[in-house]
């Protein structure tokens, strides 16, 4: 297939329905909105179900209902209202269920901004909601990559029986760039045999997420992280760029990577030994990855659009070993090329020393 | 031999945990006769509150799924979009249908939704001990309201059957109850029309049941019963506020 000039948030749609998905359910708010408009517009047209929920809640509740019911499903929403959805969001992992959240993150905390922003990494990848579990995270850098995720998100949620969060920002939703969709929309999706839909022939299926006994539920959480071991040993992707021989490796994932990515390409014009780590699975965390793309590292740099929550994830992998400092812009102000470079010259300079 | 009475093949064999008394369980045995009687056994999906009936996937022989306080007729919504051909009903409390679960319950009858909500008005909260619900009389005691609820402060209770049977999405509304047996005729003659008018796709359909609750109301079962009968009917009249005429006939 020939490819497109598309808005993230509408490639983000029509990945979705090429990847089968065939019900969203979902509640207005920026900056994600282009994203149910394409699909208000493009489920109706291959029999699927768009549906505006009265609230946050409502909607991940209907998303709970349908998973259950045995279909592809997704909702989206930004930051203000996927802390709503998070209640919902613990009763779809606790019941284990497959499903596909998109955050298209703005500033906070609070009704904060609608400007692009990085700060909803701890509610991703720690859980968000109460109890012992986790989302599968993904976070792309390029609408490409927003496309190629969200095919891989569906996947990987049926595979897991487990909600995948895809983490965007504002940057990347409002992005246009030139994309390619995978010719065919997917027909075959996984047989469902524990889904609820009338048990014709067969035993009750239940779709349930409390355990009153402790023991129960002892083994169920157990059982959900058997679960992230096997994610954490099979599904870790990130992206290196220049770390080989890298002094300087910068973390950053998303929109700012690429300006990471851009400040590398500075650093390494004026000779420094500068090189780029992105974590593209943000849970589980590419821990072994960073590890190797810091093999020759004297010196880490975490830049975020956050007051600092992923660099935890790199100091966590990298053990405390490196020295690993933070850049960071917030509110919907968005890290310079120039400021980013500016850091790596510095911690360039430093050498070995501890930030 | 004549067998003259025994459990629907809609329920299990797992003893419930009601209290003696409560109606809960009536009302479980009516939703399953009905469902038994319509031949719907293998083409139901049921909803479970949080709630005292928060259990009610070990009594229905259906496939079920557990809802969040209040969310069932959203976790409803979406497993009757997926199934259209299915019938979808939510088992609810006054709690968590006309509390936190208020927003809900008006959108999905708004939106006509095509499913059929068992409503468990015992005007209290069971499940955590008795406290005030929307659906407490004014002068009743409980945890919350322990020299009686006061209209001056906790305002006053809701008529859900009167206010969702004004939207345009309900097809059927009716309120009976369970406290003695010609009611019980009744409310089972109330649910399955209110099945029948899902499986004629004509819209929302919601059975408000008084119930009883002897635990927390400090009453005995027959003492309940009359307290019900007293005081709940009056501000709570039986009878059907909305119904397409055509239904079940
Ligand atoms: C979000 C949330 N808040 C509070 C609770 C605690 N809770 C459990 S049941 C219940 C009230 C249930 O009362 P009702 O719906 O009237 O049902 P009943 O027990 O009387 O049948 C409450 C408040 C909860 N489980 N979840
Ligand atoms: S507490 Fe009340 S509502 Fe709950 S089972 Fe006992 S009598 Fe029934």
């Amino acid at each position: 297939m020939a490819k497109v000039l598309m808005k993230g948030n509408e490639a983000l749609g029509e990945a979705a329905v090429r990847a089968g998905c065939r019900f969203f359910f979902g509640y207005p708010i920026t900056p994600q909105s282009e994203l149910p408009h394409y699909l208000a517009q493009r489920l109706p047209e291959v029999g699927g179900l768009f549906l505006q929920a009265e609230s946050e809640v409502a909607a991940i509740n209907m998303v709970y209902g349908a998973a259950g019911a045995g279909a592809r499903v997704m909702t989206s929403s930004s930051s203000v209202g996927i802390s709503l959805k998070m209640e919902g969001i613990s009763y779809i992992a606790g019941a284990e269920l497959p499903c596909v959240i998109v955050n298209v993150v703005r500033g906070g905390p609070g009704l904060g901004g609608i400007q692009p922003a990085q700060s909803d990494y701890f509610q991703a990848v720690k859980g968000g909601g109460h109890g012992d579990y986790h989302l599968l995270v993904l976070a792309p850098a390029s609408v490409q990559e927003m496309v190629d995720l969200m095919a891989k998100a569906f996947d990987l949620a049926d595979k897991y029986r487990n909600p995948v969060m895809v983490l965007a920002d504002g940057i990347l939703g409002q992005m246009m760039e030139p994309v390619e969709f995978p010719a065919e929309i997917l027909q075959e999706l996984p047989a469902k045999p524990w889904a609820t839909d009338g048990a014709r022939g067969r035993g009750p299926n239940l779709i349930n997420s409390l355990y009153l006994e402790p023991e129960k539920l002892e083994e169920h959480n157990h059982r959900l992280f058997e679960k992230y071991r096997q994610m954490q040993e099979q599904e870790t992707m990130a992206e290196n760029y220049h770390t080989d021989d890298a002094e300087v490796v910068v973390a950053a994932y998303g929109s700012t990577a690429r300006i990471a990515k851009a400040a590398v390409d500075m650093a390494r014009k004026e000779g420094i030994k500068a090189g780029l780590f992105r974590p593209v699975t943000l849970y589980p965390f590419p821990t072994e990855e960073i590890n190797q793309a810091c093999a020759k590292a004297k010196q880490v740099l975490a830049v975020e659009m956050s007051m600092g929550q992923m660099i935890e994830d790199v100091k966590l992998s990298l053990n405390c070993r490196l020295p690993v400092s933070f850049y960071g812009r917030v509110g919907g102000m968005v890290p310079s090329t120039r400021a980013v470079y500016n850091e790596i010259s510095a911690l360039a300079q430093k050498g070995g020393e501890q930030a | 031999m004549i067998t003259i009475y025994e459990r629907p093949q809609s329920l299990t064999a797992n003893t419930m945990h009601y209290c003696p008394g409560c109606t809960h369980g009536i009302i479980h045995r009516l939703v399953a006769e009905v469902i038994d009687e319509l031949d719907l056994r293998e083409d139901t999906v049921g909803v479970c509150p949080v709630g005292c009936s928060v259990l009610a996937y070990n009594y229905f022989n259906l496939d079920m799924q557990q809802a969040a306080h209040g969310r069932a007729p959203a976790v409803a919504t979406g497993i009757k979009r997926v199934h259209p051909a299915k019938v979808v009903f939510a088992y609810q409390g006054d709690g968590d249908l006309a509390s936190i679960g208020a927003a809900e319950i008006v959108h999905a009858a708004a939106r006509g939704e095509k499913i059929s909500v068992i409503f468990v008005n015992n005007a209290i909260y069971g499940m955590t001990g008795g406290q005030m619900a929307p659906t407490t009389l004014i002068g009743q005691e409980t945890t919350t309201s322990p020299n009686g609820r006061d209209a001056a402060v906790q305002g006053y209770p809701i008529r859900v059957a009167e206010m969702l049977a004004t939207l345009e999405g309900s097809a059927y509304i009716s309120r009976v109850s369970v406290h003695n047996n010609v009611n019980v005729i009744k409310a089972k003659a109330a649910i399955k029309k209110a099945f029948q008018t899902q499986l004629e796709g004509k819209g929302f359909s919601l059975v408000e049941i008084l119930s009883t609750c002897p635990t927390n109301w400090g009453l005995t079962p027959l003492e309940a019963a009359k307290w019900l009968e007293n005081n709940m009917i009056p501000y709570y009249p039986l009878g059907e506020f909305k119904a397409a005429k055509e239904v079940g006939s």
